[in-house]
């Protein structure tokens, strides 16, 4: 079998030489940064709301027992059915047991990563159903039969003239390039499924313990039908999305906008604090909410990475990641990408399996230094890194290292190391990157910089 | 109820060792501003948008020109009707929807056009075919320039959504400076008894997932107009 770490070298290598991604990935990022910029100094003082953010964040993680006890308990008093899946798996089961018992055919979907993490939609279609992505990135991946590139922008990888093709085969639509055009196929197909949808799916970006609300964040409008037109509604989230105060959106809504898209605020931020009630017109009439942990208490318990919680997947660590940009999405082969998912997928997943995404950084801190609530990502990066050496020591580099430290501290040893370095050099240059050139790996796309000819303590001996 | 408490179990467990707090580490220790608890401190760090009415007024003027948003601000009920009228003349309304209240009531009046009205139920394919959704809002927010409406005095949660043209009446003292100022609005007006959906609107429906190319009427409405007096 191919693991995680072979698939992620071999995309990565493949996607990073690719001239035709990276430019498409530069111009949609270079436009993001943009507006990212022109939005965060509008704010009087953006540190100190990160601050806040992040303070805001600490005290609901630090006692989400409390909040969470709140939040239910306001949900269920009017009306909500809260459930609680602690596993992917009981999620998917909760889900599936919904949808059965409505006896509905067909669900309509609006934008959840949470959804993507627990593999929903494979697995409502192998139970029968049809599902629909309402997001228009989400439903053009969906035709493509592929994951979300980027947790905000899941079409990011995509050209017009590929997005017309696809339709035009897919949906059988005029052949067109144009993004205005597009944009309407995709309203029409998608208005004519919203109005025959039983079922309509949502996550959730942040859930108020103070009133028992739930708050959607969406430039589209899909969640707000999402949320309107189907008789019963699914809602799903993990546990860490609870924020103690409905005034403390003021801030967060912004901040999510700022750091994500470079808007102010984005088009829709939609509170829901139950089913339709009844002086109501219109609503689901039955509501259903999701609570997923899937691992989430691990992290948890990890004092030193718990932060890691906070984050409210604005996706703005991607964004500038050295990392991403250059390997794309779709290479971490995870739901979750850019330095957040390489931070927390070996805690949602296994860390064995997972601890390559956290070596391939470069430890900038750029996503530290943007995350807007202060999650300290390459921090974490490193952590996990010696969190997966502790339990499976590498026993080559163990072997490696102890060479080295021997020579190194033998000066005889080490200036003879040099010599031979220096004799030997030359001769590596005749085949380097070959596949017999011992220095291979790092050899094939790098230059090792010629040893000096003198070392420095030669020259200084021999200066007068 | 049993993966409930499997769960409270496993936070309990897990929140009994403790994490440092945010402003003990990370890549700049930073020291926060006093007060940062008390009501309506976020002001201080979001962006200023004018103090006066009228600067108020101005700001969201500008927001809603950068979202295209059409917002107009008119002195008198007759300048509404004009400016209702004038629009619907110019994209040949033949149905719109609404609801019970006092400013929607009044400018089906004014308009003289077949109403289809949500309070009290609806039919959502003859909801579909409306030219308009013509709604009531609770606040203007100044700072994000935004809209609040709610799906008990704005017509339901589709009303507002489902039309290709969204417009809201509104009058001159509902411009709140703020996010806070609006829920707290909210807050006020409902008590206890809030409705089941509230909706913070910021311009007509988009889209950027083509290319990050701006597209209006992805979903939502294509149009969004304010008209306040």
């Amino acid at each position: 079998m191919i693991t995680p770490a072979k698939k992620f070298n071999t995309d990565a290598r493949r996607v990073a030489t690719d001239v035709r991604h990276r430019g498409l990935i530069q111009t949609a990022l270079r436009k993001y940064e943009a507006a990212r910029d022109a939005k965060k100094s509008a704010f009087q003082d953006w540190q100190s709301a990160r601050q806040v953010a992040a303070e805001t964040k600490w005290e609901a993680i630090n006692h989400l027992d409390q909040y969470l006890e709140a939040l239910v308990a306001k949900l269920e008093a009017r009306g909500t059915k809260v459930h609680w899946a602690g596993t992917a798996a009981q999620a998917r089961e909760i889900i599936i047991g919904i949808i059965r018992q409505k006896n509905a055919r067909f669900i309509i979907k609006s934008k959840a990563m949470t959804a993507e993490e627990i593999r929903l939609n494979a697995a409502m279609e192998k139970a029968g159903y049809e599902v629909v992505e309402s997001d228009l990135g989400e439903f053009i991946v969906q035709l493509r039969r592929e994951p979300p590139y980027h947790i905000v922008f899941p079409a990011m990888h995509l050209t017009r003239d590929e997005i017309g093709e696809l339709f035009q085969r897919e949906l059988g639509s005029a052949p067109t390039r144009e993004p205005e055009e597009l944009t309407m196929i995709a309203r029409r197909v998608l208005r004519k499924k919203y109005l025959t949808a039983d079922i309509g799916i949502t996550g959730a970006n942040f859930a108020i313990a103070e009133t028992g609300m739930v708050s959607i964040t969406e430039n589209e409008g899909n969640a707000r039908l999402t949320a309107a037109l189907p008789r019963t509604m699914i809602t799903l989230f993990g546990i860490e999305k609870v924020l103690p105060k409905l005034s403390d959106l003021a801030l967060f809504l912004p901040m999510l906008a700022t750091a994500g898209a470079g808007q102010t605020i984005t088009c829709y931020n939609t509170l829901y604090g139950g089913p339709r009630q009844l002086d109501e017109c219109d609503g689901p009439q039955e509501w259903h909410v999701i609570l997923l942990d899937n691992h989430r208490t691990e992290l948890l318990a990890d004092a030193e990475q718990r932060d890691a919680l906070h984050c409210i997947r604005c996706g703005a660590c991607l964004n500038v990641c050295p990392i991403f940009r250059n390997v794309g999405g779709h290479t971490y082969g995870t739901a979750y990408s850019g330095p957040i998912g390489s931070v927390i997928t070996p805690h949602l997943r296994r860390l064995q399996d997972w601890k390559h995404l956290s070596a391939a950084s470069s430890l900038c801190g750029a996503c530290t230094e943007t995350c807007p609530v202060k999650i300290d990502l390459h921090h974490h990066l490193l952590q996990n890194r010696r969190n997966a050496a502790v339990q499976k020591p590498a026993r080559w580099e163990r072997l490696a290292y102890r060479v080295f430290a021997f020579a190194v501290n033998r000066p005889w040893l080490y200036r003879f190391s040099q010599r031979l370095g220096r004799i030997f050099q030359p001769l590596q240059g005749l085949v380097k990157g070959s596949p017999v050139d011992p220095a291979r790996a790092w050899t094939r796309s790098r230059d090792l910089p010629p040893l000096a000819a003198k070392s420095f303590k030669d020259w200084w001996r021999q200066r007068s | 109820m049993s993966e409930r408490k499997n769960i409270m179990g496993r936070i309990r467990a897990a929140l009994r060792s403790a994490s440092s707090r945010p402003s003990s580490h990370g890549p700049v220790d930073y020291a926060l501003p006093a007060n940062k608890t008390s009501a309506g401190a976020v002001q201080q760090w979001l962006p200023l948008c004018g103090g006066s009415f009228e600067e108020q007024v101005e700001y969201f003027r500008t927001q809603s020109a950068e979202l295209k948003t059409d917002f107009q601000l008119l002195s008198s009920p007759g300048e509404a009707q004009a400016a209702l009228a004038k629009i619907a003349d110019a994209e040949k309304w033949k149905r719109v929807a609404t609801h019970n209240g006092a400013l929607t009531d009044a400018a089906v009046g004014w308009l003289g056009l077949p109403a289809l009205n949500t309070t009290g139920g609806y039919d959502v394919n003859e909801l579909e075919s409306c030219d308009a959704g013509i709604t009531e809002c609770d606040a203007l927010i100044v700072q994000t320039g935004s809209i609040i409406l709610t799906s008990r005095d704005s017509g339901g949660r589709a009303l507002s959504v489902l039309p290709p043209h969204h417009v809201v009446l509104a009058r001159r003292e509902q411009f709140v400076r703020d996010l806070s100022a609006g829920f707290e609005c909210v807050r006020n007006k409902y008590g206890p008894d809030y409705p089941s959906m509230i909706s913070v609107v910021t311009g007509p429906s988009r889209t950027g997932d083509i290319e990050r190319i701006l597209v209006l009427g992805a979903h939502g409405p294509k149009k969004l107009t304010i008209i306040c007096w």
